[in-house]
């Protein structure tokens, strides 16, 4: 989640009051952000990904201020129009296809509100537009700009502008392998014969999103007075309501809004858009959630209190909401507005019959029968690696494969039981002998499932010492059995993690089952143990099906 | 326990010890020993008179000594012995002497009756005495001096030395005597020190008291057998006491492993709250994993760094018809839930992806598809690993456990949400907890839950929970339930409880850890 930190005193400016250290605590963390600290100077909070109009101290501070009760309902902000143009071109149809802008007059800008435009649009960048895939944005010193600007598709070579803070002019595929941010974000524009651009009406080119402005049109200073901002991205709404945002959040800073005319091939548009959206208020739906009584006037309150409008009997969503889809989104900010820590706990009388899933109340049952054998169980990951399960297993073994492990030691899902408890009896060299271990767990091999992989549970056991032999271990199988009921047969098998000749396969009810036998010291010199293996590995969830 | 306070034998007023039950403490070396020791024993001199060897008489007096009914003291002394040509010369003579007897007027060396190095060492002495002249005119020829008449009328230091009393101890020499020593220990074989260590006994009053009190006779039952049962011959003897604060060898057991000891723990409370357990795979296509929670194709929780995708079989086949046209729906424009839904194109191919599963919340919702209208309302919970695609370290593992529960019911409200966890955080232990607003793709009211930690009295943070969207509930049961939900990671509550700092512990498999790994106390 991102983190935002707060100039704390601008920040109360903006709320319209001050509030003591233990109140704000309390306050943030109830609102619905996670609170990291708080001093004299700043605040620190993880801003949940629902509510990316909160990454910036301005949006912050607005929810904040109606919560707190400094202010109250929605906040109004005024537009006016540029009657300036953007032409939006048909070559980025395929390449990408919206943008949505406006223009920013009188922002009084100094080093601390450049950094703080800079935060939001970092922050809106990583979260809301998904790294820039989604939506990337460009802030410019509107003075350097003619327009009407057009957004267009060039090839990179024909493309031609000096990246900022860069000194020397590069074509468009140059910026993408030199400059850090080209190679950050190429893969974005992976695969495309044009790249987007912004052009003035002097050919001028302001940037190439999603990945650098110019350094001549595209560098906010200290003597910037008005600013153009464009969104640019493959989905409209989610450009729309980013440019929303931002606007709003600069308003909150000084700036007085414009809006621009969108020129699509086949559409005309007006941005942005900052009025609210209404959904119609069901006051019977949030009591009955709740679980509460409220009037229709406790309710509009409430709502207000998180800077929404009441306009006869419909809420007022604020234009840069983004989170609000349902009905029930609703219901959560009346319930916050009301305060969780306000609500009553109750446990309904229900009645309800539990039940426990006998499949895993039959492997407790084995546990505890072996552990009464004084054996000690152990647990490993359900991640190992193919070298361990074949190679070092002398045996060959299909398996599950991950697409993207981080490590080639854990990069396969276990096939099989045994080897997990080789490489714990492995490990554990340097203690006393005998070590008899156990472990039920869960085993993967391809089939025929919805997903294509068959899980399995399967204890194995692994009985290590002197006289740790094909008897030891056979006497475990038949103690199981006995105290299950049942009779297992046996025949011979060949198995390569075993001593040839000294390798059982156990059936039940014609079914394999399982494989015990002594491990083949090829396997024992593999995991550099020095001392006789006896192993069984029983199928668990196929036996508790044939017994059921 | 005071040591025999309330037995009627007679105690000892001083020091409490009851004489009685210290005499049946005894063992039999000890009783063969005690009689022989007086006020002052050396231990040689006991085992000599109790016919025992020493060794067994100082196991015995150590064991006395432990409680205290004799006081050890050792003493040694550096005594001085002859050597064996010491003990010759005691009474033959020194050899310079029978040399300097031997010599008539010029007289060859060979005629004197010595061997031949002793000659050689008396040559030299005599010489540096002056007590003869060496002529060597005519082969080797020696002549005794006035010096050397004088020596022969008395005896020289080291003479009388050598021909008193053996053993004599050094400290005890007078200055002529340890004049003569020094000179003779420079020579071979004439005297020797030994060290002589000696080990006494000393009774103490309390000693004293149980020999006074007198000494069992006969055999006390050491080890009880099947032969003294079955003939009663137990009945006519005493058993000897034992020192039961002794320290014994440990003991090893069977045992479960702690982190599933704990998993059942977990198991009962939901049971306890009459929860029914659902289970299934832990490899799962994204559909249930993700698109079923109305998690968006392109969020990040489905990037490749935080979850573990399959490589073969890559993908896996969707469920039936009606589930797939309800997601796709609810996440493209809210389908039938009055929802806006995410407002993009829904992929069927990426729902396909197989992945471990992220949380047990899969099992929610593939639980919450089966459900029938008629069984409402229900209880479920799972326990169960779930995976993230994570780096190992002494904070993160890419194996987890999680616990889940989800009440479906169809009168359920926000305070019984609250109302459960209250009571389901009270069982694990955490009897005080707060609720925060937090958030979750799939519930909306989502809660964070704190607990004040019973030891150290801060707030942690145990889990998140919540109540179901409609866009996840709608097109799995076909209308809008209130579905409370909560999956509190599990792992903290553990490890908290072993006191394990580093989370790759919990299964490191150590067979010492697993071994003296304390028992679950919840």
């Amino acid at each position: 989640m991102p983190q935002v930190t707060i100039n704390r005193r601008v920040f109360e400016k903006l709320v319209g009051k001050k509030l003591s250290d233990e109140e704000l605590k309390d306050r943030i963390s109830m609102i619905g952000t996670d609170l990291e600290e708080v001093n004299d100077k700043e605040i620190i909070v993880e801003i949940f990904p629902n509510r990316p109009d909160m990454l910036s101290e301005q949006g912050f501070a607005r929810a904040f201020s109606t919560f707190v009760g400094a202010s109250k309902g929605i906040s109004r902000f005024k537009i006016k129009d540029s009657n300036e143009q953007m032409i939006i071109e048909n070559s980025v149809k395929n390449v990408r296809p919206f943008t949505a802008c406006a223009i920013i007059k009188g922002m009084k800008f100094n080093d601390e509100k450049i950094r703080e435009v800079i935060q939001i649009q970092e922050k809106l960048h990583i979260t809301y537009g998904r790294n820039r895939k989604k939506v990337a944005m460009g802030i410019y010193p509107y003075e350097k700009i003619k327009p009407p600007i057009r957004f267009v598709a060039l090839k990179p070579e024909e493309i031609r502008f000096v990246p900022l803070e860069y000194d020397r002019e590069m074509n468009g595929r140059q910026i993408l392998t030199t400059t850090s941010t080209g190679k950050e974000f190429a893969h974005l524009l992976e695969g495309l014969d044009k790249y987007p651009v912004f052009i003035d009406s002097e050919d001028k080119i302001l940037s190439m999103p999603p990945i650098l402005n110019s350094h001549e049109t595209g560098k906010i200073t200290e003597k910037t007075k008005d600013v153009f901002i464009e969104c640019s991205g493959f989905d409209y709404y989610t450009l729309s309501k980013c440019l929303n945002i931002l606007v709003t959040a600069m308003h909150d800073m000084g700036g007085e809004i414009y809006s621009m005319d969108l020129v699509y091939p086949d559409t005309k548009k007006t941005s942005p858009n900052l009025s609210p959206s209404k959904m119609k208020l069901d006051y019977k739906y949030i009591n009955r959630v709740l679980g509460l009584d409220l009037t229709k006037n406790d309710i509009e309150g409430y709502l207000e209190k998180m800077g929404y409008g009441i306009e006869s009997k419909n809420v007022l969503i604020p234009c840069y909401r983004t989170d609000i889809l349902h009905p029930i989104d609703i219901v959560e900010d009346v319930a916050i507005a009301y305060g969780y820590e306000n609500f009553e706990a109750v446990i309904p009388n229900v009645s309800t019959v539990a039940a426990e899933n006998p499949f895993e109340v039959f492997k407790r049952r084995i546990s505890t029968l072996l552990a009464g054998l004084g054996y000690i169980e152990t647990s490993s990951y359900h991640i190992t690696n193919c070298e361990q399960l074949k190679q070092k297993m002398n045996c060959e073994n299909n398996f599950v494969a991950l697409a993207n492990a981080l490590t080639s030691e854990y990069d396969t899902l276990r096939s099989w039981m045994i080897p997990s408890l080789m490489a714990v009896l492995a490990n554990n060299k340097h203690y006393e002998y005998p070590q008899d271990i156990f472990e039920i767990g869960t085993i993967f091999k391809k089939g025929n499932t919805e997903t294509g992989v068959i899980e399995n549970d399967r204890l194995a056991i692994c009985l290590c010492g002197e006289d740790r032999n094909y008897t030891k271990i056979k006497q475990v199988m038949d103690y199981i059995f006995s105290n299950l009921g049942k009779e297992y047969s046996i025949s011979e098998t060949e198995h390569g993690s075993f001593i040839e000749g000294r390798v059982g396969r156990v059936s039940y009810k014609g079914k394999d089952l399982a494989y015990m036998g002594e491990i083949n010291p090829i396997v024992l010199d593999n995991f550099e143990i020095q001392m006789p293996v006896a192993a069984l590995e029983l199928n668990l969830t196929e036996l508790f099906k044939l017994i059921k | 326990m005071g040591e025999g306070k309330n037995n009627c034998g007679d105690s000892d007023n001083n020091t409490g010890v009851n004489v009685n039950i210290l005499v049946r403490k005894l063992n039999k070396h000890e009783i063969a020993v005690l009689p022989f020791i007086k006020e002052r024993s050396e231990y040689r001199d006991i085992a000599e008179r109790a016919e025992i060897s020493p060794t067994a008489v100082m196991r015995a007096l150590q064991w006395l000594s432990n409680k205290q009914l004799v006081v050890l003291k050792d003493e040694s002394k550096e005594l001085i012995e002859l050597g064996s040509n010491g003990k010759n010369y005691a009474k033959d003579g020194l050899p310079e002497k029978r040399f300097l007897k031997q010599i008539k007027g010029r007289t060859p060396i060979e005629e004197i009756d010595l061997p031949k190095d002793e000659i050689n060492v008396c040559i030299g002495t005599l010489k540096k005495k002056a007590a003869i002249e060496i002529y060597k005119d005519n082969g080797l020829e020696v002549e005794i001096t006035d010096a050397g008449k004088k020596l022969l009328e008395k005896d020289s230091l080291e003479e009388l030395f050598i021909k008193g009393n053996f053993p004599k101890e050094i400290r005890s020499l007078s200055a002529e005597e340890k004049f003569a020593f020094d000179n003779l220990s420079k020579r071979k074989d004439i005297v020797i020190s030994v060290l002589d260590k000696k080990t006494y006994a000393l009774l103490t009053d309390l000693g004293k008291k149980v020999i006074a009190h007198g000494l069992p006779k006969g055999d006390m039952i050491e080890t009880l057998t099947q032969g003294m049962l079955k003939d009663g011959s137990w009945k006519d003897k005493e058993f000897k006491r034992y020192d039961i604060s002794i320290n014994v060898p440990k003991t090893q057991g069977g045992k479960r492993h702690f982190v599933n000891v704990a998993i059942e723990y977990a198991r009962r409370i939901w049971l306890d709250m009459g929860f029914k357990e659902m289970t299934g795979p832990m490899l799962q296509t994204s559909f249930w994993n993700f698109d079923a929670l109305f998690t968006a194709q392109d969020h990040p929780v489905r990037e490749l760094q935080d979850t573990f995708y399959i490589k073969n079989p890559e993908n896996g086949k969707l469920p039936g018809e009606r589930y797939v046209r309800n997601v796709k729906a609810v996440h493209e424009n809210g389908g039938d839930t009055n929802s806006t839904g995410w407002m993009y194109k829904w992929d069927e191919k990426n729902a396909m992806k197989n992945v471990l599963r992220t949380h047990t919340t899969v099992l929610s919702a593939q639980t919450i598809a089966m459900l029938k209208e008629s069984e409402l309302p229900v209880k479920y919970f799972a326990l169960g690993k779930c995976f993230r695609n994570e780096t190992l370290d002494w904070s993160h593992l890419f194996e987890f456990n999680q616990t889940e529960g989800i009440v479906v019911d169809p009168n359920a409200t926000f305070p019984h949400l609250l109302g459960y966890l209250k009571e389901f955080f009270k069982k694990m232990g955490y009897p005080k907890a707060r609720f925060r607003p937090a958030y979750f793709p799939y519930t909306e009211m989502s809660v964070e839950i704190d607990v004040m930690h019973p030891v150290n009295k801060k707030w942690m943070e145990l889990g998140g929970a919540g109540i179901f969207r409609p866009e996840v509930v709608v097109p799995l049961l076909g209308r809008d339930v209130p579905v409370l939900a909560w999956g509190p990671g599990f792992d903290r509550i553990i490890m908290e409880d072993y006191e394990i700092t580093d989370i790759r512990d919990l299964y490191k498999n150590d067979i010492k850890q697993l071994r003296n790994m304390k028992m679950w106390m919840r």
